[in-house]
């Protein structure tokens, strides 16, 4: 890979691996004896081996290839290659912090090993990790072809998909070492958020500068939503994390806002979080991948664009609902709850219209596992907007706050929507990216999605019996007016969910491993093949799919 | 509640821009093909960047400037 940049291509990236090296170096100096030293030689090492890459093939052959011919496609199979491994790891954390629960021994007795930092392990790595490499390959894919147009220069694409996982990392390994700012998914510390920023600005401004090489007049709407997910999430980032360190030396910082102002600031951030991070990128993902797979335009595009600028007017205004019934001014409670219920206008939209444009295909959907994928996730996205805005009511909170209703909320999105959009898109681009005829097995990716389908279920039923058995416990109240059962007594009627929580888990992640394998083997094993299309011509059915109109 | 002061004003201006990235596009045109706009995904057989016709695609080779 290093073969196809550039003198002069190399010359920047290892200039920008001894610019890291450097900064790796001073971080490990001035925070010796404190975490930030620990990842001021992660830092070094991780720029260390990339220089090592690039100094070996310094002088090595030069193979330039016309880059007017081809998309620059291996950004992207690299970063689905890496999001598969997040996907694993992560999702294999989540079985085992969901076991910790149920079990609690199986903490082994580590100050690691803990829930509160193993958490925050499994929720970036499976958010940032595995979505957010998802993401970043997706886009790079789908803003080259509905552009028409090759990315400009090699650099910047691998900065930032290098430099996200580098975040990931930092942050991840934070967790264990106790590096918290205990925003929740804003827990890294001070300086893995500037780190961020810089690689999100890159971001931007490739995806802009490809837009503005485009060949096609008119920008598909995925590119909106990958736009809005790139934009909003940088605005919330600074200003959710503006803290001020104890000392330049170490990793510890306190926030600008305090209290209430703090936890406004928080949720304004963690709900678009969701919005902006779990939806709006792959909605983008959805309204490119489920028409091409189905082979047929969206139902309605003038709806999709609707929807687009409905999502992006509304979402920002809903984060107030997290603090229902709090020192939270009740006018503003009031207004997050009203978008909130608006907002199922947009939701709904996207999902019928995904569903509307596989009515009249649903043979296609019973055939291929890949298309039932994201079929199943749009009904998701569908369910999980529809409890969102229920949830966010002000009396309906007051039963499903702090309780396990939120945690299968949660995964209703993430693992019936996030996740399944991601591993039908996946599917979708592996064989055609790699120029493969078809995946290695299609009874894995049918095992794959029925792994899924049932460990999402499972979870989800699991945390709804769980959460409002909770809610319900700790308001009924006795005769003489005090609570009925102690806190203890709920803990002990949770216990059979917990249990079948991390069994749906267990098989969720089965799946998903199953689903590395798949394309790990497809890359392997299965035969090259000229390229006809920009997807594989037939579904594993080996249906003839070639429309007619071409 | 000092931080709605600032926060207000922050969202506002994101749909601000928001706003103006919409009038953008639909001055630009964005809109006025939107059943070819849904359908012209679904053909790129080549799958391959189109190429301006008067430019030889040759001329998109970088390498040839900086290897001399």
């Amino acid at each position: 890979m290093i073969s196809s940049l550039t003198q002069a291509e190399r010359g920047a990236a290892m200039l920008i691996t001894l610019a890291g090296m450097v900064a790796g170096l001073a971080m490990a100096a001035a925070g010796q004896g404190d975490p930030m030293g620990a990842h001021g030689w992660i830092v070094l090492i991780f720029f260390a081996l990339f220089f090592g890459l690039l100094a070996r093939a310094a002088y090595g052959t030069d193979e330039p290839e016309d880059r007017g011919l081809a998309y620059y496609d291996d950004p992207t199979k690299v970063g689905i290659l890496i999001a598969l491994a997040w996907a694993v790891i992560a999702m294999g954390m989540g079985v085992w912090v969901a076991a910790q629960l149920a079990w609690p021994d199986l903490r082994f007795d580590a100050a690691w090993s803990g829930f509160g930092r193993l958490r925050p392990v499994h929720t970036s790595g499976v958010i940032f990790g595995f979505g957010g490499n998802a993401l970043i390959a997706t886009s790079f894919h789908i803003m080259q072809r509905t552009s028409r147009a090759r990315m400009p220069g090699q650099v910047a694409p691998w900065f930032v998909l290098f430099g996200f996982n580098l975040f990931c990392i930092i942050a991840a390994s934070g967790y264990l070492m106790g590096v918290t700012q205990s925003k929740e998914y804003a827990e890294p510390e001070w300086y893995a958020d500037i780190w961020l920023v810089i690689v999100w600005v890159v971001y931007f401004t490739l995806y802009i500068r490809t837009l503005a090489r485009r060949r096609e007049p008119h920008i598909y709407v995925a590119n909106w939503y990958y736009l809005a997910f790139i934009l909003v999430v940088a605005v919330l980032h600074i200003v959710n994390n503006l803290a001020v360190p104890a000392a330049w030396t170490g990793a510890k910082s306190y926030s600008a806002f305090s209290g209430v102002q703090d936890a406004m600031t928080q949720w304004w951030y963690g709900h678009n979080a969701v919005a902006f991070f779990l939806t709006s990128g792959f909605l983008g993902m959805l309204y490119y991948f489920l028409p091409k797979r189905a082979e047929r335009p969206i139902y309605s595009y003038r709806l999709s664009i609707l929807s687009f600028w409905g999502i992006t007017f509304f979402y920002i205004w809903a984060g107030s609902h997290h603090l229902h019934y709090t020192a939270l001014p009740h006018w503003v409670q009031t207004l997050g709850m009203t978008f909130s219920v608006m907002l199922l206008v947009p939701s709904w939209a996207s999902a019928g219209n995904a569903l509307m444009t596989l009515n009249g295909a649903w043979q296609k959907v019973r055939d291929d596992a890949t298309l039932r994928f994201m079929m199943v996730a749009a009904v998701f996205y569908g369910l999980s907007t529809f409890e969102g805005s229920f949830m966010a009511i002000r009396p309906v909170n007051g039963l499903s706050h702090y309780t396990d209703w939120t945690i299968g909320h949660v995964h209703a999105g993430a693992m019936g929507w996030v996740a399944l959009i991601t591993f039908g898109s996946i599917y979708a681009l592996v064989p055609g990216l790699w120029r493969r005829e078809t995946m290695y097995s299609w009874k894995a990716v049918e095992w794959h999605f029925w792994l899924a389908l049932a460990g999402t279920v499972i979870y989800v039923f699991a945390m709804w019996n769980s959460g409002i058995i909770q809610g319900l416990m700790w308001r009924t109240y006795g005769e003489s007016g005090t609570l009925r059962y102690s806190f203890t007594d709920s803990l002990v009627a949770m216990h059979p969910y917990y249990v079948a929580r991390a069994f749906g888990g267990l098989l969720f992640v089965t799946g998903a491993i199953i689903g590395a394998w798949n394309v790990v083997m497809t890359i392997r094993h299965v035969p090259h093949q000229v390229p006809a299309r920009d997807h594989p011509t037939t579904s594993e059915t080996m249906e003839p799919a070639l429309p007619a109109a071409e | 509640m000092s931080v709605l002061a600032f926060l207000i004003p922050v969202t506002l201006a994101m749909g601000a821009i928001g706003l103006a990235a919409f009038f953008w596009s639909l001055r630009n045109g964005q809109y006025e093909d939107l059943s070819g706009d849904a359908e012209r995904i679904l053909f790129d057989a080549q799958d391959r960047p189109l190429i301006p016709k008067r430019a030889s695609p040759r001329r998109d080779t970088i390498s040839k400037e900086t290897t001399t």
